[in-house]
């Protein structure tokens, strides 16, 4: 293979890989819009806890990848619950504005929660045995095999959910509608928390990949990343599963390109003028289908 | 309130002289506080923050709370007209000799961020709700990283050295100017155009209301007043960087906006002060001024404590604060009210006693 192809060759992967993480992210966005038709704004910061809970339990409890992996994605399941029932519940009748403000409060205040216990970035110790493998120029690490795999399997699980059993039933019903489902016997409240616990527990997992792959984190790390996720999944057609998947490729491929090709501080300007340019021309996105507008 | 407090306040409210005699006598005390030194540097700077926040939420307020519409780009409109008046301040305009050339220099900037507030309003014909957020969410992000990646403008580490011209009349008087400008605008019949797009736009193009043309005019002078904001704020703190210009900032003025109550100039006022002041009152210096008079065996450990964690705690009660206003108190202290002296007399429930002069030639 010639030096050029190996070097972009080496970008795929590691596009791949913060698509990946993107991906999980951007789910819970697209999850709860897709019942709620609610932006919550919060979910970055549940991502940033998901890494700082995996430095907790892979620093203080000592555990290893795969307990510190469950126990990450339980707890910021049961956060996303918590936040789900003392924020959004009561306003669910209120003005959707009220929501979104209520959103963003949550968010700063996990934000600046955790900045009261760490004022500075810190360092994740590595989890996992981390084997590089030298295949022609092309550097293969495990770490990226075992980010991406998991998420795959993370998100095909998911779909399945979604598609295949009476929850992810339930879930699409309740997103259909809102009036009569209820009166089917479907509980709202109940499918509406697990909705909340799935994208979280997803956030979790991203969190703690992204702090085992970047291996620096902050308390303001999930403002950006969220962001990008959110802009990934509304590229993709917010309230999709699939379009959430497929934006969050694309948008870690062109961060990848920009990076490599421009200075890295262009990165956030080309992405957020490339979202720009996509919601004038496409608004509800590659996947999504634009809802009327009743008169 | 009773019942005949309230008659009574109706009455004060509705004197035709109130808003004058409060602006006159507001103009007199803030040229007097710099000029006979009545209160210290620091109280100083504080009201001066007030002023430029009230300036911010009412704004704000106009888009977010008259229109409808959910903006977060307000912080974006403040970097444009900071950066924009401190570049003429310093370069162009010779300031430092002439002083008063310094309002050019912040009307400017106001000017530039109302074009730039054109170019926010053109996709709100098409795009309204989460979406319209999203694009000004967008902007923001761009305004923010376009300023990182310019280095003419001092590229992340922002511009230093800005004369320090903002002072507290001057201030007093352009918040005055503005949020006069924009309760003008309000009771306008833009501004009911405004309301009738909130309600619904639909209905509100079929009535004849010129959708368009009152989506750029509230949209430019809600960024127009930012920009004024950003460049007075510019000339306080003397150093930008387009970090200062953050999703925070614009979520500080969000608070502002949402803890004084939507669609309301007073509650805007309210907010602002309320919430600027409240949070300098959590300082661990302020609280200690406060705590002074406890003595040395209770004041000291508070003190120490204070200063070891009221700065986290601030910040933290700050964001808990907006969650418990949206939950308990979803309109905010004055929402979708007004305080009754900013309503046009004709406009009042009940009408004023005395019918205003010429009313009753009719």
């Amino acid at each position: 293979m010639t030096s050029a192809s190996v070097y972009w060759l080496q970008q795929i992967l590691n596009a791949l890989q913060l698509g990946s993480i993107y991906a999980l992210i951007a789910l819970g966005y697209s999850l709860v819009y897709g019942i709620l038709t609610m932006i919550n704004f919060a979910h970055g910061d549940v991502f940033m806890v998901g890494g700082f809970l995996c430095f907790l339990a892979a620093t203080l409890l000592g555990l290893p990848f795969v307990p510190t992996l469950l126990l990450t994605m339980t707890a910021t399941a049961g956060l996303g619950v918590i936040i789900e029932r003392m924020a959004y519940k009561p306003l669910r009748n209120a003005p959707r504005v009220s929501a979104i403000i209520t959103a963003l409060g949550v968010g700063l205040f996990l934000e600046n929660l955790t900045l009261a216990f760490y004022p500075y970035p810190q360092h994740v110790p590595p989890l996992l045995l981390n084997v590089t493998w030298r295949l022609g120029g092309l550097a293969l690490s495990s770490l990226q095999l075992i980010v991406i795999s998991l998420s795959l399997t993370l998100m095909l699980v998911l779909d399945y959910v979604v598609r295949r059993t009476m929850v992810g039933l339930a879930m699409r019903a309740i997103s259909w509608d809102k009036t009569y489902v209820p009166l089917m016997g479907v509980p709202v409240n109940l499918i509406i928390s697990i909705t909340f616990a799935i994208g979280a527990g997803l956030a979790g997992a991203a969190g703690t990949m992204y702090s085992l792959a970047y291996p620096v984190i902050d308390p303001y790390m999930g403002i950006m990343v969220g962001w990008k996720a959110f802009i990934a999944a509304v590229v993709g057609g917010i309230g999709t599963i699939r379009g959430a998947m497929i934006g969050a490729y694309i948008l870690g491929g062109v961060e990848i390109i920009v990076v490599a090709l421009l200075p890295s501080t262009y990165r956030d300007l080309v992405v957020f003028s490339l979202l720009l340019a996509l919601i004038v021309i496409r608004p509800h996105g590659i996947l999504g289908a634009p809802r009327a507008q009743k008169v | 309130m009773s019942a005949a407090l309230l008659k009574h306040w109706q009455r004060a409210m509705d004197w035709r002289w109130l808003l004058p005699v409060l602006l006159a006598g507001g103009l007199v005390v803030a040229f007097a506080i710099p000029h006979f030194r009545l209160l210290n540097n620091y109280v100083q700077l504080v009201l001066i923050c007030v002023g430029i926040n009230i300036i911010l939420a009412t704004s704000l307020n106009l888009v977010n709370g008259y229109m409808g519409e959910f903006s977060l780009a307000h912080a974006g409109f403040m970097a444009v007209g900071a950066y924009s008046s401190a570049l003429l301040s310093m370069k162009v305009l010779p300031v430092v000799t002439h002083p008063a050339l310094f309002h050019l220099a912040v009307l400017a900037g106001g000017l530039v961020t109302a074009l730039l507030g054109l170019l926010v309003a053109l996709p709100s014909f098409k795009v309204r709700g989460d979406y319209l957020a999203i694009i000004t969410l967008a902007f923001l992000m761009i305004v923010k990283s376009a300023l990182e990646n310019i280095d003419a403008v001092g590229g992340p580490r922002g511009i230093s050295g800005i004369p320090r011209l903002t002072t507290l009349p001057w201030v007093f008087c352009w918040t005055a100017a503005l949020v006069w400008l924009i309760r003008n605008f309000v009771y306008s019949s833009y501004g009911r155009g405004v309301l009738a797009i909130r309600e619904d736009e639909i209905a509100s193009d079929l009535m004849s209301v010129d959708t368009r043309r009152v989506k750029i005019l509230a949209f430019m002078l809600s960024a127009f007043c930012a920009g004024i904001a950003g460049a007075l704020f510019a000339h306080l703190l003397q150093f930008i960087s387009p970090r200062v210009f953050d999703i925070v900032k614009t979520t500080e003025i969000l608070i502002m906006v949402y803890l004084g109550g939507i669609a309301s100039i007073g509650g805007s006022i309210l907010g602002a002060t309320l919430y600027t002041v409240l949070l300098e009152l959590l300082r661990p210096s302020t609280v200690a001024a406060l705590l002074s008079w406890l003595p040395a065996v209770v004041f000291n450990p508070l003190n120490e404590y204070f200063i070891r964690h009221l700065g986290m705690l601030r910040m933290i009660i700050m964001p808990l604060a907006l969650v418990m206003v949206m939950l308990y108190w979803p309109r905010g202290i004055l929402g979708m009210r007004e305080f009754r002296g900013f309503i046009p007399l004709g406009d009042r429930w009940p009408p004023p006693a005395v019918r205003p002069r010429g009313a009753d030639v009719a």
